[in-house]
């Protein structure tokens, strides 16, 4: 079976440096995948490839079976890729609605031209994208905060309408950058099982790049390691913890004890 | 009824550096960059009006209403084109190439406006039925009251675009966050392209309304107002909508009344004056908001 993601390859380069050298890396349907490595790795660098940010130098990143070299961010967006950031980017002035009904332009059953005399069929779209967003914000608990500019939101409901952002673009596979960053131990506990039910409720692949292994165990069903921009490692959970390459590349000796308590 | 009467000329000349303005703040707000060849769109605003009068009734409401619409959309799709031809590849270029380039295309427009239009003045035609309105020693114009009347409803209706609309939402996303408007499946190109059309569809407005008051239009004459409409859209707050209309109705008022004062002769310099001392309290312009930038 074809995977849904599929990386062929596929090395970077900025200059003569290699930030991504050769990796290959599939994602099947519904999968739910890490990618963790020490900073500098080339984590970020590789969903920048994904998303189109960065053309690859070499190999290729295919999508459903399809080739996307030369298809910009926003068309590789409406194929079904999301993606939040490791800095928060929300467009912090609009409110969380309009967060989310921005993201929510991708799938209208009406075109501009539609909007110029604003007929039935616009008025209709208009109003089914407002149900949308507001199941959305529901269904995330981010109800109360509807008409609150972005900013305005606490750190944890900031990273939870980021998610929600990427949800209303109806993604097939969902890319979170560090997602846990800045959050307590109660924090990370609530995200794992975001997470989890973003994956039940929405049937969606995910690829998470995190420092936390607390997530990256809690969550993930294959993990693969990046150490200076090439794969070093990928399997289970539990192979990875015990991968004497990873122990020595990124987790540390002490490290590597404290996972075998996950 | 002297200070009056000198408001009133004032709010119709500000009305105008307002439409001017807001194409400036509109671009500042997408790209971090001032547009100098905005100020010679409202030039091509003038001339389009110029050859499109005698293809509708003279002194028409409808047939100046016309020759409007024909300015705006001539001018959007010459803003358009100036984007997409000398801005877009330089896209994520350093800001000074863009500004240079700005200022080529400038230069390109004024001096490709003296071989096509001719440097020799032109009067422009009166397209609406002029009338004059008298209260006691004050007098108002028909032209005033369309200039200030169509810039209060071009100003509706851009607010309402921006608040109100699927590609107002995608302005604000873009100007907020290009990078994540784009991964949200934004076309940047097309909302900046638009954000272009836009801003021009009004320079062109600004070009038809200032001919109507100041008859004589040749192709440099939108040097002076578009540096003026530029200060007035710093003074606002530069990528503040609101804020570029305020600025230029102040400047245009505050113009109007040293004009009409015995200092009349160093009426540029006061105004810009009185400029310098409001951004001297007010750094980030009268609405716009003081941000802090990391480094």
């Amino acid at each position: 079976m074809t995977p849904l993601l599929e990386i062929a390859n596929a090395t970077i380069r900025f200059g003569g440096l290699s930030a991504v050298s050769a990796i290959d890396l599939a994602i099947g349907s519904g999968e739910l995948v890490g990618l963790i490595g020490p900073n500098g790795a080339g984590k970020t660098t590789a969903f920048n490839l994904i998303t189109g940010v960065y053309p690859p130098s070499e190999g290729r990143v295919c999508f459903g079976g399809r080739d996307l070299t030369g298809l910009p961010p926003y068309a590789r967006a409406r194929l079904g890729i999301a993606r939040t950031f490791q800095n928060i980017r929300l467009f912090g002035s609009l409110s969380v609605f309009d967060n989310v009904r921005a993201a929510c332009n991708l799938h209208r059953a009406t075109s501009p031209l539609h909007a110029l005399w604003r007929g039935k069929a616009f008025r209709d779209d208009e109003a089914a994208i407002a149900t949308q967003v507001d199941a959305l914000l529901e269904i995330f608990n981010l109800g109360r905060y509807r008409d609150t500019p972005a900013a305005a939101l606490p750190y944890g409901e900031q990273r939870r309408l980021e998610i929600v952002r990427c949800l209303a673009t109806r993604p097939k596979l969902l890319l979170l950058d560090e997602p846990a960053a800045g959050m307590n131990p109660a924090e990370k506990t609530e995200l794992v099982a975001l997470i989890q039910q973003i994956q039940r409720q929405f049937h969606l692949s995910i690829l998470l790049v995190e420092h936390s292994m607390r997530v990256v165990m809690g969550v993930c069903q294959r993990i693969a390691v990046l150490d200076h921009g090439v794969k070093i490692a990928e399997g289970s959970p539990a192979e990875i913890q015990h991968n004497p390459a990873v122990i020595e590349a990124y987790l540390g000796e002490d490290h590597s004890e404290n996972l075998a308590h996950h | 009824m002297e200070p009056v009467q000198q408001l009133i000329n004032g709010l119709s000349l500000g009305a105008i550096y307002a439409l001017i303005a807001l194409g400036y703040t509109m671009v500042y707000g997408v790209l971090r960059f001032i547009n100098f060849a905005h100020a010679d769109v409202f030039m091509l605003g003038a001339f389009i009006g110029y050859y499109t009068a005698p293809l509708v009734p003279a002194e028409t409401v409808w047939g100046g209403l016309a020759v409007l619409a024909a300015a705006m959309l001539g001018c959007a799709v010459v803003g358009m084109l100036i984007e997409r031809l000398a801005y877009r590849p330089l896209r994520g270029a350093p800001t000074l190439n863009v500004l240079i380039t700005a200022i080529g295309v400038s230069l390109l427009l004024e001096y490709s406006g003296q071989v096509f239009f001719g440097a020799t003045p032109r009067t422009f035609p009166e397209l609406f039925p002029a009338q004059r309105f008298t209260l006691g020693s004050l007098v108002i114009s028909s032209n005033q009251v369309l200039v200030i009347g169509v810039t209060l409803a071009l100003v509706a209706a851009l607010q309402w675009i921006i608040h109100r609309t699927r590609i107002g939402t995608a302005m604000r996303a873009v100007a907020q966050n290009p990078r994540a408007a784009l991964l949200m499946g934004i076309n940047t190109n097309r909302v900046i392209a638009f954000t272009f059309g836009l801003g021009s569809a009004l320079a062109g407005a600004g070009g038809i309304l200032y001919a109507l008051n100041y008859p004589s239009i040749d192709p440099l004459m939108g040097v002076a107002p578009g540096l003026k409409a530029f200060t007035a859209a710093i003074l606002g707050g530069i990528g503040n909508i609101p804020g570029a209309a305020l600025g230029g109705l102040l400047l245009g008022i505050v113009e109007t009344l040293v004009a009409g004062s015995a200092l009349s002769t160093y009426k540029d310099a006061i105004a810009f004056t009185i400029l310098l001392i409001i951004l001297f309290f007010r750094p980030a312009g009268l609405l716009g908001k003081r941000t802090t930038e990391k480094v």
